[in-house]
C-alpha cells in the first residue's frame, strides 16, 4: 500500500498509539489535578503527623519520606494505567489498533510509553513542588538541585517502564475493570508499605527486612533517597542493577502477554 | 476475480462449533452479504476473516492472501467497522480519524487529505472537531465508517452496520454504504440481521444460521424461490389437511400460531383458503421477503428486534475512562 519500510511504519505506529493516550491524557484534567493534590496531602497530613515526632539520621521526615511518595505516585499511576486496556476492550477499540498493520510489541511499546509519559508529567510537577517547598522552608532539609531532579526522573522512568508493564500485562489479560481494581489495589498496597518509602530500613526485623528486600519498590525508593537526599541503604549501583533488570524482565514479559492476548 | 474465497472456515469454541465449515466466493468490487439471527455466527466469521481469531480449522484467502498464514499482509488488505463501537470519545472526530492513518502508516499529506474526503462523504466535516462523546449513535457510525475505508483498503467488513439505530439512521447509512460501493470501487462484505438491509443492499448474500449457510444468491433470485405470494394467517388449528389439498397451494409452513402458505395467484385464491383453514384471526398477502426466504431454509423467522441490546446500550454503558 505506502511507500514506506516495515520499521517506519512500526515507529509510526508506536507514535499513533502513544498520541491516543496522551490526548486522552491531557484531556482528563481532573485526573491530572488529583494525581498531584493527593501525594502532597500525604506529604503533609501524614508527614506532618508522624513527623512532630520522628527525625530520621538528621533529615525532618517529611523531606525523608517525599522520595517515597515519588516512588508511591510512580507505583499507582504506572499500575493503575492497565485498566485502560479493560475500557478499550470492553467496546471495540481494542479491535481497531489490533486490526491495524502493526505488530503488538509496537502497540505494547507505545502503551508503555503513554503510561510513562502520565507518570513523567506528574512526577515533573512534583518534583517543582518539592523545589519550592524546600525553598520557602516548607519542608526543612528538602534541597532539589536541577541536577538531582534530572538524577530523580531517570531512576523512576526506569520504574514507570517496569510497573506500567506490570498493569498492562494485568490488564491484557482481565475482563473487567473491577476486577483489575481488586486485584492492582491487592498487589499495590503491600509493595508500597513494604517498600521502606515511609521508615528506613536499617533496625527492622529480620522478617520485615527480609521482604522489603523482595520488593522490587525498595531500590526505586532507596536510589530515589540517594539522588535527592543523599542518604541508602543500598548504595546507587546495586539499586539501579534490580531496578533494570526488573525494567527487562517486565518489558519481556509484557510483550509476550500482548502477543498471546484474548479479545 | 474472487476477493475472499473460504474454505471449511471453522470455528469451535469449547466444543461449541459457531461456525461450521463455511464455504464462500466473494467477487471483487460486489456488496456481499451475511444475513441470520443472533448468534448465528456472522461476528466470528468476521473476526476470523480479519485475522482478529484463528479459525478451528479451515482457512481463507483475502485479497489472496491466506489468513492463517499471511495475516500481516490480509491487515493490509481490509477496513473493518465492528459491530460495537470502536472510536475513542474521549477523541475528537478528526483526532480518531488522525490516529487512524498513523496505525496504517499514511504520509501526513495523503492522510489530511484523505481525511477532508471521507469526513465529506459521511458529511461530518462541520463536526470533525467536536468530542465523539457529543455525537449521536448515527454520527458516531458514520465516523466509523468513514475510518473503515480511509486508508483505501481492498474489502471493507462491515458487522451490523446500523445495529441498534434509529429508522432514519438506517436509511442514511444504507445511503453512504451504497454511495462508497460507487466512490471507492471497494469490495463490500457485511452481516446484518435485518432483512430489509440486506435487501437494498447486498448485490448477493448467503442466509446463515448456526454457523451454516443454507443458501446463497441473489436476493431477488433468492425469494423466486419460494415461487408465488405468500399468505400468511393467524389461525388456531388449522384445517392443514384439507389446506394442502388445494392444488394452488404450493407450500404450507406452521410456526408459533402462524401458517405460512406459499400460494400462486393468491388475489384469486385467498377466498378459498380463508373458507377451507379455520378460524382466521388475522391474515397478510405479500409477495415473497427475504424474511420468507429464511423460513422457508430454516423454519423460523429471523427475530427482528435485537435481543443482543448491542450498539446503543453498549454505548451508553461505556461513558469515560474514569473509573
Ligand atoms: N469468545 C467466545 N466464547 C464462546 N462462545 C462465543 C464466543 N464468541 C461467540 N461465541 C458464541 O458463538 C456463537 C456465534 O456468535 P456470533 O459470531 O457473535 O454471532 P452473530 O454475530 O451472528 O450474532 C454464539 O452462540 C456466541 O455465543
Ligand atoms: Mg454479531
Amino acid at each position: 500500500m505506502y511507500q514506506m519500510s516495515q520499521t517506519k511504519n512500526e515507529i509510526v505506529g508506536i507514535y499513533a498509539v502513544w498520541y491516543r493516550e496522551f490526548k486522552v491524557f491531557l484531556r482528563e484534567k481532573s485526573r491530572i489535578v488529583s494525581s498531584v493534590i493527593n501525594p502532597i496531602l500525604w506529604l503533609f497530613i501524614f508527614g506532618a503527623g508522624l513527623g512532630s515526632s520522628i527525625n530520621i539520621s538528621g533529615l525532618n521526615y517529611q523531606a525523608f519520606i517525599f522520595p517515597g511518595i515519588l516512588a508511591q505516585v510512580v507505583l499507582f499511576s504506572s499500575v493503575f494505567y492497565g485498566v485502560y486496556i479493560v475500557w478499550d476492550r470492553k467496546i471495540d477499540f481494542l479491535k481497531e489498533v489490533l486490526v491495524a498493520p502493526i505488530s503488538r510489541t509496537s502497540i505494547f511499546i507505545g502503551k508503555v510509553l503513554g503510561g510513562a509519559t502520565d507518570a513523567m508529567i506528574q512526577i515533573i510537577i512534583l518534583l517543582i513542588f518539592g523545589w519550592i517547598f524546600g525553598l520557602v522552608g516548607l519542608i526543612p532539609g528538602l534541597h532539589i538541585t536541577l541536577f538531582t531532579g534530572i538524577g530523580a526522573l531517570f531512576v523512576l522512568f526506569f520504574t514507570t517502564v517496569s510497573l506500567t508493564s506490570v498493569g498492562l500485562i494485568l490488564g491484557s489479560q482481565m475482563e473487567s475493570p473491577e476486577g483489575f481494581q481488586l486485584i492492582s489495589s491487592f498487589l499495590l498496597f503491600p509493595i508500597f508499605f513494604l517498600s521502606g518509602a515511609l521508615f528506613p530500613l536499617n533496625n527492622l526485623p529480620v522478617w520485615l527486612g527480609s521482604l522489603t528486600k523482595l520488593d522490587p519498590m525498595t531500590y526505586t525508593v532507596d536510589a530515589a533517597r540517594h539522588i535527592i537526599l543523599g542518604t541508602s541503604q543500598y548504595g546507587l549501583g546495586l539499586d539501579l542493577i534490580v531496578i533494570i533488570a526488573f525494567m527487562l524482565v517486565m518489558i519481556w514479559l509484557g510483550t509476550y502477554a500482548f502477543e498471546k492476548m484474548k479479545l | 476475480m474472487q476477493i475472499i474465497k473460504t474454505e471449511n472456515l471453522t470455528k469451535k469454541f469449547n466444543g461449541f462449533t459457531a461456525v461450521d465449515n463455511l464455504n464462500l466466493e466473494v467477487q471483487e468490487g460486489e456488496i456481499f452479504g451475511l444475513l441470520g439471527p443472533n448468534g448465528a455466527g456472522k461476528t466470528t466469521s468476521i473476526m476470523m476473516l480479519t485475522t482478529l481469531l484463528k479459525p478451528s480449522s479451515g482457512t481463507a484467502k483475502v485479497n489472496n492472501f491466506d489468513i492463517v498464514n499471511q495475516p500481516d499482509a490480509v491487515r493490509k488488505s481490509i477496513g473493518v467497522v465492528f459491530q460495537d463501537p470502536s472510536s475513542d470519545d474521549t477523541l475528537t472526530g478528526y483526532e480518531n480519524l488522525k490516529l487512524h492513518g498513523l496505525l496504517y502508516g499514511m504520509p501526513a499529506d495523503l492522510r489530511e487529505q484523505r481525511i477532508k474526503e471521507v469526513l465529506k462523504l459521511v458529511d461530518l466535516t462541520d463536526r470533525r472537531n467536536d468530542l465523539v462523546k457529543k455525537y449521536s449513535g448515527g454520527m458516531r457510525r458514520r465516523l466509523e465508517l468513514a475510518r473503515g475505508l480511509m486508508h483505501h483498503p481492498k474489502v471493507l467488513f462491515l458487522d451490523e452496520p446500523t445495529l441498534g439505530l434509529d429508522p432514519q439512521s438506517r436509511t442514511t447509512i444504507w445511503a453512504y454504504v451504497q454511495e462508497l460501493a460507487k466512490k471507492e470501487k471497494i469490495s463490500i462484505i457485511l452481516t446484518t440481521h435485518y432483512m430489509d438491509e440486506a435487501d437494498q443492499l447486498c448485490n448477493r448474500l448467503a442466509i446463515i444460521d448456526h454457523g451454516k449457510i443454507s443458501a446463497l444468491d441473489s436476493p431477488s433470485n433468492l425469494k423466486k424461490v419460494i415461487g408465488g405470494d405468500v399468505v400468511l394467517v393467524k389461525v388456531e388449528n388449522p384445517n392443514l389437511d384439507e389446506i394442502k389439498k388445494l392444488d394452488f397451494v404450493k407450500k404450507t409452513q406452521v410456526h408459533d400460531g402462524y401458517v405460512t402458505l406459499t400460494v400462486a395467484n393468491a388475489s384469486e385464491n385467498l377466498a378459498r383458503i380463508l373458507q377451507t383453514i379455520g378460524k382466521v384471526e388475522s391474515v397478510d398477502v405479500h409477495l415473497p421477503t427475504l424474511n420468507d426466504v429464511f423460513l422457508h431454509y430454516t423454519g423460523k423467522e429471523i427475530r427482528e428486534g435485537s435481543a443482543e441490546g448491542g450498539w446503543g446500550e453498549r454505548v451508553m454503558s461505556f461513558r469515560s475512562r474514569k473509573n
